[in-house]
């Protein structure tokens, strides 16, 4: 009935999935073809059980090799993983399945911006972890961000994001500033305020056409999330207009876009990309998992030319991590805990981390040689496992709210335009918390 | 029509009925009662199976949304709905940000669709000549159309790039800065507008020029020896024959630039696409409502939005058909 021209159902869905972007064609791929895998039958005439994993964006289990592993060790266990690149997509298509109860893996990954939402609403939907898996292996924060109030856990932490400063070493020299590790953590140690008076000293020397930071709302993240209160109160209140963390990091966010110290990058966006190939920002807000990034799209010309230091003012902070959940309406659920305990458990992570570079959630693979010795030759061989691993565990346990990502997202946006349009501060905070508003709804 | 078609195919035709001498009256009655009956109702047997599809499909989602625009429904818990009433319209129509996908939505139509119909008049004009090789033109032209949005608008995404991309390259030639086009106002509704122009235009052009053969010649015989031109032909001949054709366009046009979607997505992607752009720029009424739904995650507005542009299409299709009136009249 519908004369739909533009786009009608199916190519609507293919739409939607490509919007991730980055690599069209193998999305499209991954877009048509992700349908129908729960009809197969569980477990074939061997008894051969099918375990399924659905995850989003890189959980680097593929790159440690671990399926193949699980699979050698457990001849009846055959592994199917099913990722969507973009956990905005992910996630909407997650919690349909959550309400249908059809179409969900046997074990489904969880982004921390998510967490508390799942908590709050669809806890009956997940298997009780804490049956199989001893939580007090991660570090504590973590394990209460997927615990409920009755002491359920939903989710199993996968890694964390200890927050670092990456940095160019060679542009840093060249702009006249310090470019050894522990002389770039002593000259910030005073906080964020000293980062962006380094970055003015940088911008009066700075090679042409590069800036000091990629994009403020990375730095807005980096002091957000040092603060054990965030967008959220204890008692579930949203109280991100008065929280000081986000008005100290906007204010910085707001500071570095009128001195021009930021190339206004979205992050991850195409441009983003793009910039850190043609190697013109000098530092990036990095959690963890933000040097498998770096790496990844600024390629082998600018390797040994990055670094990495504490964060300004020696802050712990943690800007995010995933977790493993279990549906609870599965057909495997005692096979999908069994398979969830060993990816999280300390030998697997650290394989990770050495795969990909996301840190460690279990306190026990900190103390393994691949954690703890490990060196990045991409960042001038810094001693990452030793950096991360010490601020692991003094990272605050931030209160979580259920529409943090969004929340987060939206200011990002504000953030944005404030750099790349010239938008003025309030213009941008209002714009900002109308959004917000909405949100929450 | 050849009249010796028998009306209902295996049952014979008519004469049998009134050839009734071997059956007893009472026998008979019942026969042409059945008849009767056979001969009203078939027609509704023949056409059920859309009318139920239809209801499934169209009409039963249709109502459900309406439903669920007048509670409050999460993403998170569909089970639960709290009924509010219009609250949810008055949240949308109070939402500047509504609004700007309603003009957004209003400019990309008509920027996209009247260059989009008066090139396919124009193209469909063209393939009307004695041209040789002519199905060979007649398929190139509807190729765009075959493809699918997603790979035009990803295609084109690359085109308008900042960094590196086709047009910014060509305009470097020339010694013209790059343009951001994606995050200005009017170039990311005009670069949205092309991808569109470029997807239809091939398509109307064809069923412009399915009309146009209907067109009897010797129209166009009489209009030359009256010593008409082609223009005049073209303006005085084919245009007036063509109006419900044009008409029809117009109105599919419509609905599809009411229903923009992927293109505009697509054309930047990720975070800022799935909004419209980083102040709106580029948001359509349909990217209004996919961000509700399925990123800020509330059901009940979103519903609302759907309901909305049914109204407004509605509207669309009203003024649509009064005009069509008006000219229609002032014509003959």
């Amino acid at each position: 009935m519908r004369i739909t021209r533009t786009v009608a159902g199916r190519s609507r869905r293919t739409a939607v999935m490509a919007t991730t972007g980055l690599t069209a064609a193998a999305l499209l791929l991954t877009g048509c073809s992700d349908s129908g895998s729960d009809s197969e039958e569980a477990a074939d005439a061997n008894g051969k059980i099918t375990l399924t994993l659905a995850d989003f964006g890189q959980f680097g289990y593929k790159e440690a090799g671990l399926y193949e592993k699980y699979e050698k060790a457990n001849p009846n266990i055959k592994i199917k993983v099913n990722t969507t690149a973009d956990e905005k997509i992910y996630y909407p298509k997650f919690l349909q399945q959550l309400n249908t109860g059809s179409g969900l893996a046997d074990v489904q990954g969880i982004e921390v911006g998510r967490v508390k939402e799942l908590v709050d609403t669809k806890a009956d939907a997940f298997a009780d972890l804490s049956e199989a898996i001893d939580t007090n292996q991660w570090v504590n924060w973590k394990s209460l961000q997927a615990t409920t109030d009755e002491g359920k856990v939903i989710g199993a932490g996968t890694d964390i994001g200890p927050m670092s400063l990456c940095y160019r070493r060679d542009l840093f020299e060249q702009a006249g500033l310090p470019a050894d590790r522990e002389e770039v953590a002593a000259k910030v140690a005073g906080g964020w305020e000293d980062y962006l008076k380094m970055g003015e000293e940088y911008q009066k020397k700075a090679p042409k056409d590069t800036f000091f930071m990629d994009s403020a709302s990375a730095m807005y993240n980096g002091v957000v999330s040092s603060n054990e209160e965030q967008y959220y109160s204890k008692d579930g209140k949203a109280i991100y207009k008065e929280s000081a963390g986000v008005q100290a990091g906007w204010d910085l966010a707001a500071e570095a876009a009128e001195k021009k110290l930021t190339a206004g990058l979205p992050q991850f966006s195409d441009k983003w990309q793009a910039a850190l190939r043609k190697g013109t920002v000098a530092t990036v807000a990095c959690p963890a998992w933000m040097a498998a990034q770096i790496s990844t799209y600024a390629g082998d010309a600018f390797k040994g030319k990055w670094d990495i230091a504490r964060t300004p003012g020696q802050t712990a902070a943690n800007w995010g991590g995933s977790f493993l959940g279990v549906p609870a309406k599965g057909k495997h659920v005692k096979e999908a805990m069994a398979f969830v305990k060993w990816l999280t458990a300390p030998e697997q992570q650290a394989a990770v981390f050495k795969a990909v570079g996301v840190f460690p959630s279990n306190k026990g693979a900190y103390e393994l040689p691949e954690v703890k010795e490990a060196k990045l030759p991409y960042f001038n061989d810094a001693p990452i496992g030793e950096i991360y691993a010490e601020e692991s565990q003094v990272i605050p346990a931030a209160v979580l709210g259920p529409k943090d990502g969004v929340i987060k997202d939206t200011i990002s946006t504000q953030i944005n335009n404030m750099e790349t349009r010239g938008t003025s501060s309030d213009d941008a905070w209002k714009a900002a918390t109308e959004a917000i508003d909405k949100v929450i709804g | 029509m050849a009249t010796s078609t028998p009306t209902r195919g295996a049952h014979g035709s008519k004469p049998d009925r009134r050839a009734p001498k071997a059956i007893s009256p009472g026998r008979q009655a019942w026969r042409s009662r059945l008849w009767r009956f056979d001969d009203k109702a078939s027609p509704y047997a023949y056409i059920a199976p859309f009318f139920l599809v239809f209801g499934a499909f169209g009409l039963y989602p249709l109502i459900y949304t309406g439903w669920i625009a007048l509670h409050k429904v999460e993403m998170t818990n569909l089970d639960q709905m709290e009924w509010v009433g219009w609250e949810n319209f008055s949240t949308i129509l109070q939402d500047s940000e509504f609004w700007t996908a309603v003009s957004n939505t209003f400019i990309i139509g008509v920027i996209s669709t009247v260059p989009q119909l008066l090139v396919a008049l124009g193209l469909a004009h063209l393939l009307n000549y004695k041209l040789r090789a002519s199905t060979f033109w007649r398929t190139i032209i509807l190729t765009p159309y075959a493809t699918s949005v997603a790979s035009a608008a990803l295609v084109f995404a690359l085109v308008f790039r900042v960094d590196g991309g086709l047009l910014n390259w060509l305009l470097s030639f020339v010694g013209l800065d790059g343009i951001d086009w994606a995050s200005g106002h009017w170039t990311s509704k005009i670069a949205i507008a092309v991808i569109v122009i470029w997807r239809w235009t091939g398509y109307n052009a064809l069923i412009y020029l399915a009309a146009m053969q209907a067109v009897p010649s010797d129209l166009y015989e009489a209009a030359s020896i009256d010593g008409a031109s082609r223009w005049q032909q073209f303006r005085n001949v084919t245009i007036p024959a063509l109006r419900p054709t044009i008409l029809f366009t117009i109105v599919i046009s419509t609905i599809g630039s009411m229903q923009l979607f992927g293109e505009p997505l697509l054309l930047e992607g990720g975070a800022n696409g799935a909004q419209g752009g980083s102040e709106h720029q580029y948001e359509t009424l349909s990217i209004y409502l996919y961000n509700y739904g399925w990123n800020l995650l509330h059901l009940g507005p979103a519903a609302a939005v759907a309901w909305a542009m049914l109204a407004l299409l509605l509207l669309i299709a009203a003024i649509n058909w009064l005009v069509g009136r008006v000219t229609r009249k002032s014509a003959a």
